[in-house]
């Protein structure tokens, strides 16, 4: 329990990680580091391997080479028991919500703590009530389907499920993709809500200019199997490699640039 | 890390300690239960012995204190780290706004009686559906049997592949093993009375007549039924079917009228395929436990069965054909939510068409006896 007294600085240590897809490479040497309690964000165009880099993270797939380090484990070769008591630690939100269609969204959000503690179900109805009233639901929703659901509040119901044991690290997989933009505001402050209220160390993959500007501490930028750039966004903004440059250039990155400095 | 605990050592003095998590304070929920505070008691807690605390914890540790403060008592907290006493705060916080809203009502759970009139209601409600569903479908075959140019064959084709074609061994080896296993139980039988000849009637009539058109029906229900159900059914919960409809494709006339027209072609052809190796596994088995040769065998068979046998069994086939591919249908467009609903739909076609298949083939029987064929 060392570990858990003593946290290492960084969070999230990724140092000189390779992966192929048959001839496809899709990282070539990727060295990152998340420090404790930032909001970490993860930008590139598609097929820059941000979703296979966050699969990677969380054990869902293995790098061909280099290593990881979460939560100050290793994951290569990791153990069964070792990856569970991990995977206790991080709450994942996926693109699509990952919602099972077959229980009720109070059943889904409450389900990690009936699968791994020993409470009573009256008291995980009231804490996963709890959860999803934090991220922003009414209580009836709790008694539907999510197929029932929109898309909005499908993300947070799946929030609130990943926040079920209280993680310290918590993944999102483009958190407001495909929202209408008051919902997506709402997901901003609720992100950093979170990250104040519990201390968590947030990792996210987004292409959700707002969301960078007003959010992500750290931004970095993937490109060509590489890390070409990491910073906060004004940082990023002086950088030069084309990469970079094209989330800065557009007509949509000068309004959400031009945006932030009205409010400043 | 220790268990949490809560410890009451005078009856004005509460000492929590221990990590209140949601993993270690599954043992403490009777110990709490069991704490009580006399009213008007100024009572103190001393939480600096506490090392975690998260949500859960902070719930049960809320609910605590607020039973004892409802009970009459004063209790004030005290040595509480201060993120610990921010994450009390936020639960406080919740609780209070959640005050105003009502509870949810949960309805009482259904007696026999309700589930058995939902069950009712449920069935009457499905076949008004599926009768409605084979009138549409009804409807744009005429239409399209107006228009041929509509037809669309590349599905068509495709689903005569899928499912006549594709399906030969298997229809072809259970006919097969099928007939060897009614020539050899009636051998026994036969063999008693010296009648060994007639195992050509018993299994040409028995094969041609009814095995070979049920066998190859249950057969395609549940391997072409299924996979109609299925594919129809992730397509209505992806949204492909609506996208259909906008783009101004009648799904019933791309995804539905080929199945029918495909196994109307392919099922006949499929149940003669299944008479020729039903009728060649008796023979087999003939021979071998009747010592009845092939060139015996067939000359008894050609006396007799007749024609009308033969057309009996395969003048079923465009009946099956319809119920398999129409419930198959039905049932997936019948999806709505999920990957289980996609489950339990195909479930349901296969169990359906089977159900539908036997029963129909019963009412055949009736028919055909009445008719002295």
């Amino acid at each position: 329990m060392d570990t858990l007294a003593k946290p290492p600085e960084n969070v999230i240590e990724i140092s000189q990680v390779v992966t192929r897809f048959g001839e496809q490479v899709v990282h070539n040497g990727i060295d990152l580091a998340v420090h404790r309690a930032e909001i970490f964000a993860l930008i590139g165009g598609s097929g820059s391997g941000k979703s296979t880099l966050l699969r990677e993270m969380i054990l869902l797939q293995q790098p061909n080479e280099g290593s990881i380090r979460v939560l100050g484990v290793v994951l290569k070769d990791i153990s069964d028991d070792a990856a569970l008591a991990l995977r206790l630690r991080w709450g994942v939100l996926f693109q699509h919500g990952g919602l099972f269609g077959s229980l009720t969204v109070l059943e889904n959000v409450g389900l990690p703590l009936r699968e791994h503690t020993q409470l009573n179900d009256k008291l995980i109805d009231e804490i996963a009530a709890w959860k999803l009233a934090m991220a922003g639901l009414a209580p009836k929703v709790g008694a539907q389907y999510p197929s029932e659901l929109s898309g909005g509040m499908l993300k947070r119901a799946s929030l609130a499920r990943a926040l079920a044991l209280d993680p310290e690290l918590l993944f999102l997989d483009e958190p407001t993709a495909g929202l209408d933009p008051t919902s997506a505001a709402g997901v901003d402050e609720l992100v950093l809500k979170l990250r104040d209220l519990f201390g968590l160390t947030i990792v996210m993959i987004t292409h959700d200019l707002d969301l960078l500007w007003q959010v992500a501490d750290r931004v970095a930028v993937l490109g060509e199997g590489r890390v070409q750039g990491v910073g906060s966004m004004t940082e990023l903004s002086q950088m030069k490699p084309p990469a970079i440059r094209q989330f800065f250039d557009g007509p949509r990155g000068r309004a959400a640039h031009e945006q932030i400095e009205h409010k400043n | 890390m220790q268990a949490a605990a809560i410890a009451q050592p005078s009856p004005e003095e509460l000492v929590l300690t221990g990590s209140w998590t949601a993993r270690d304070i599954a043992g403490i929920q009777h110990p709490l239960a069991s704490i009580r505070l006399a009213p008007h008691t100024q009572a103190r807690a001393d939480g600096a012995g506490m090392e975690a605390l998260d949500t859960a914890g902070a719930w049960v540790l809320h609910k605590l204190l607020q039973r004892l403060r409802a009970e009459g008592a004063t209790v004030a907290l005290s040595g509480l780290r201060p993120e610990f006493a921010k994450l009390l705060e936020v639960v406080a916080q919740h609780v209070a706004e959640q005050a105003g809203v009502p509870a949810l009502i949960t309805p009482p759970p259904a007696t026999v009686l309700e589930h058995l009139g939902h069950r009712a209601a449920d069935s009457w409600e499905q076949s008004l559906a599926l009768l409605s569903f084979i009138g549409e479908s009804a409807i744009a075959f005429a239409a399209c049997l107006t228009r041929p140019a509509r037809w669309r064959w590349r599905p068509i084709l495709f689903n005569i592949r899928s499912a006549g074609i594709n399906a030969l061994p298997i229809v072809g080896l259970l006919s097969f093993l099928l007939g060897v296993v009614v020539s050899y139980q009636g051998a026994a039988q036969l063999r008693q009375y010296g009648a060994n000849i007639f195992v050509a009637d018993l299994v040409g009539l028995s094969m041609l007549r009814e095995f070979a058109p049920l066998i190859t029906a249950i057969i395609i229900a549940g391997r072409s039924g299924s996979a109609y159900a299925a594919q129809i059914g992730t397509m209505a919960v992806t949204e492909e079917i609506d996208a259909m409809r906008t783009i101004g494709i009648a799904p019933l006339e791309l995804l539905v009228l080929p199945k029918v027209i495909a196994l109307l072609v392919a099922l006949p052809l499929l149940i003669v395929f299944a008479d020729v190796l039903g009728v060649f596994g008796g023979m087999v088995m003939a021979r071998s436990q009747l010592d009845v040769g092939f060139g015996e065998f067939l000359d008894r068979f050609i006396k007799a069965v007749s024609v009308t046998s033969y057309l009996v069994g395969i003048c079923k086939a465009p009946v099956f054909a319809v119920i398999i591919s129409m419930v198959g249908c039905f049932q997936g467009f019948r999806t709505h939510g999920g990957a289980d609903s996609v489950g339990r739909q195909t479930t349901r076609s296969v169990v359906q068409s089977i159900f539908l298949v036997i029963v129909a083939d019963a009412l055949f029987s009736v028919a055909f006896s009445a008719l002295d064929l």
